[in-house]
């Protein structure tokens, strides 16, 4: 009965992932990639992962995808960008690579059947990914934090020009 | 309250039909914005193959990747969407077929 939650979830996954990806318009889409990455919260915490869990919601759903936003209002895209994304989304640009996409996808999923296994139905708990975290893989939380810091003097060199250019031009 | 006994293949399925669910939009989208949100998805989809994979052996190297590929995502993102305002100031669109000289 239980396992029924996780096929809810995952379908909810699934149509909001292919929702979020067809909309014309970029906010509507950002809402369906909420709603997905909330589902795919949920698949975890079903797995027995609550910290992936909690961090899926906090970082992905909550940060990143307010990151979006930003640049959504920023862009300040309106009716024009949604006639325009319409134009754009023209089935002859698409279809043979979602066709060979598709075949792809039929191979991976027929090399999946032969490998019948259940998962362990035991949560692993915060604790042990924190003692996992900071003993075996200090050094990988060390090049992390390396990656995160390029990642924001490269985010601010990138929009500091773009935010002096702005107040230069309204003055 | 534990986890449950799922088929690991199906939350293989799942991933691997995340995943090219991304593959297709970053193929078919030209809106920047739209294939950095498919590369989220991706990422996603990537990082529910490790958590099943953590949750089938009992281990917590699964989520520890999924933090690793949660770290990644957010650097991609911020330079990503930095580069987009850059691109929307100087080309007046977010066309990446016409986004293809890259000088400045």
């Amino acid at each position: 009965m239980m396992e029924s939650l996780f096929y809810i979830a995952a379908l909810v996954a699934l149509v909001a992932t292919v929702a979020a990806l067809t909309r014309s318009n970029a906010a509507h889409a950002l809402i369906y990639l909420i709603v997905s990455l909330l589902a795919v919260a949920v698949l975890f915490f079903l797995m027995g992962a609550p910290f992936a869990a909690a961090l899926e919601i906090l970082i992905y759903a909550g940060a990143i995808m307010v990151l979006f936003v930003f640049v959504i209002m920023m862009l300040n895209l309106g009716e024009t960008g949604d006639i325009r994304e319409r134009q754009w989304l023209r089935p002859r640009n698409w279809i043979v690579p979602g066709v060979m996409a598709a075949l792809l996808l039929l191979e991976l999923l027929l090399a999946l059947r032969h490998a019948p296994t259940l998962t362990s139905g035991v949560a692993v708990a915060p604790k042990d990914v924190g003692l996992a975290l900071f003993g075996p893989y200090v050094l990988a939380v060390e090049i992390a934090s390396m990656l995160l810091l390029a990642g924001l003097v490269g985010a601010y060199h990138l929009g500091r020009r773009f935010i002096v250019r702005r107040e230069g031009r309204s003055n | 309250m534990g986890g449950l006994q799922i088929p690991l293949e199906h939350v293989l399925l799942l991933a691997a039909t995340l995943f090219s669910c991304g593959l297709m939009g970053l193929m078919l989208r030209r809106n920047i914005i739209f294939m950095l949100m498919s590369l989220e998805v991706m990422l996603n989809a990537a990082a529910l193959a490790f958590v099943a994979a953590g949750a089938r052996w009992q281990q917590a190297d699964g989520q520890i990747i999924f933090l690793l590929i949660l770290s990644v995502a957010a650097a991609e993102v911020a330079v990503g969407l930095g580069l987009v305002l850059q691109i929307q100031r100087r080309f007046k669109t977010l066309d990446m077929d016409q986004v293809n000289r890259l000088r400045g």
